[in-house]
């Protein structure tokens, strides 16, 4: 299991760069597709169902809106990184945050042992042993999502809807403004 | 695709060879559209009893829109599904959630109390159980659904290709210098 | 072993989004960098030889609360997928703007902030 689990977050480290660095902006989209399904993959084996599916679909769709954005632009690929001295500072710093990080973990539980084991008034002791008598839902994700931790879904959804409209807003003004003074638009390029 | 249609076949044109991608595709969407509304809306139903949920089930339903818009071109997608008809329904599943969670205060409550489970039960492990977990389910399948659905249409309609290549072609050789 | 994985993951993303100078290589950055809080949240619930948190008709409530894995990171991160996916599509929006503003992807030729 945990072999597995490290093979497969090889896997995904190794298509996160070949992402990043790759020249070709199309090769770079389908290699972020790779890192989503083996991150689905993973959800699957972490026993989480239910966002293995979302997961899965959610990445079809990412994958469709990044390759209809950046299709047919005449420039796909952009060579070369910034200068020298941001690099470096900019590496330096990474692995400064790397290795405080390492230091945080080892302040967290050991994989394979949840918090909610070892303290007995995690709010996850709740859910599991009363969640079905309370809510009456079986499957104990919807019944968190919907009913214990209602506001943050509502939440979720008011973030969506803003951010929905902001895409429509953002959008929207060029094609109004296009049609006005296109001329002039051109002209001072 | 990119093809400007006048607005009166609009009807004609799931069989226009000359829009959307090849025939295959075609074919293959135009049989299996249904079964994917089919499975989300299955999702959103049985969200409370089985893997799933709003969240994944209305993803799901905005693939079919979106499978459709990329098969047969967006026309035949907004004659099922036009902007303004998502954005209502956006709306909607927005105000439905809203309402049910209002209607746990007029029960006497607090704000989101699952009021229909504790007024009368259903049978557990059963379709209508529960209480208005399944219809909050619904509500979030519905938004969630019609905004991306929306977003992809805004994302593909409103692209506008710009031709100034010429310009960018200049400032990189200046760079290159 | 596993969390420094998704650390070096999350870097990896970070370090896209520092360096690059595309505009669509920040946004494949900040993608990688959202699915490595998703993985790390939900391997911190993860239990040995745990079941998913859905309850069986049989199984009784006593034993499945000593076999189940943590559900509450696996509902955090269920809304997190679909928001990340709305916020992606408002970027991609503004990269698209950019384009067309610009008619480029790259971020040091857009100097002119007016307009």
């Amino acid at each position: 299991m945990v072999t597995l689990l490290t093979v497969l977050l090889f896997f995904m480290v190794v298509g996160a760069i070949i992402a990043v660095e790759t020249k070709d902006l199309l090769s770079s989209i389908i290699c972020v597709g790779a890192v989503g399904f083996g991150v689905s993959i993973a959800f699957l084996f972490l026993r989480a169902p239910d966002i293995a599916i979302t997961q899965v679909v959610v990445e079809v769709l990412v994958l469709v809106i990044l390759i209809r954005a950046t299709i047919s632009r005449d420039v796909t690929a952009i060579s070369g990184d910034r200068e020298f001295f941001s690099m470096t500072v900019s590496i330096a710093l990474l692995l400064v945050i790397f290795i405080f990080g390492l230091e945080v973990f080892k302040s967290f539980p050991q994989f394979r042992e949840p918090v909610f084991t070892t303290m007995s008034d995690a709010s996850t002791n709740t859910y599991i042993q009363r969640g079905l008598i309370q809510t009456g839902a079986a499957n104990l994700v919807t019944s968190i999502i919907l009913d214990y931790r209602a506001y943050d879904t509502l939440g979720e959804a008011t973030v969506l809807f803003t951010a929905i409209l902001g895409a429509l807003a953002i959008l929207r003004a060029k094609a109004r403004k296009r049609t006005t003074d296109s001329s002039e638009g051109n002209s001072d390029q | 695709m990119g093809q400007k249609l006048t607005p009166g076949d609009s009807r004609s044109n799931l069989y226009n060879p000359q829009l959307g991608m090849t025939l295959i595709v075609k074919t293959v969407t135009r049989w299996v559209k249904g079964f994917i509304f089919l499975f989300g809306v299955y999702i959103v139903l049985y969200g409370h009893l089985t893997p799933g949920g709003g969240f994944a089930g209305g993803v799901i339903i905005a693939g079919a829109f979106i499978l459709l818009t990329l098969a047969f071109g967006k026309e035949a997608a907004l004659e099922r599904m036009s902007k303004t008809v998502a954005s209502e329904f956006d709306s909607l599943g927005a105000l439905m959630f809203l309402m049910l969670a209002w209607l746990g205060l007029y029960f006497g409550g607090p704000f989101f109390v699952n009021f229909i489970q504790r007024n009368l039960p259903g049978k557990r492990f059963h379709l209508f159980s529960a209480g208005n977990i399944p219809l909050c389910n619904i509500a979030i399948g519905i938004k969630v659904g019609t905004s991306l659905f929306m977003v992809f249409i805004i994302l593909s309609v409103l692209r506008v290709v710009v031709k100034k290549g010429e310009r960018r072609m200049v400032q990189m050789k200046r760079r290159g210098e | 072993m596993i969390y420094a994985l998704c650390l070096v993951l999350f870097m990896v993303g970070l370090y896209g989004v520092v360096t690059k100078k595309n505009t669509v290589k920040i946004v494949i950055g900040i993608i990688i960098m959202e699915y490595a809080v998703n993985l790390f949240l939900v391997l911190l619930g993860y239990r040995k030889d745990g079941v998913a948190p859905i309850i069986d008709e049989g199984t009784s409530v006593l034993k499945f609360s000593q076999l189940a894995v943590d559900p509450l990171p696996q509902a955090l991160v269920l809304t997190a997928i679909v928001i990340g996916l709305g916020v992606i599509a408002l970027m991609v929006a503004i990269c698209i703007r950019l384009y067309e503003r610009y008619g480029t992807f790259d971020i040091t030729e857009m100097r002119r902030l007016k307009g």
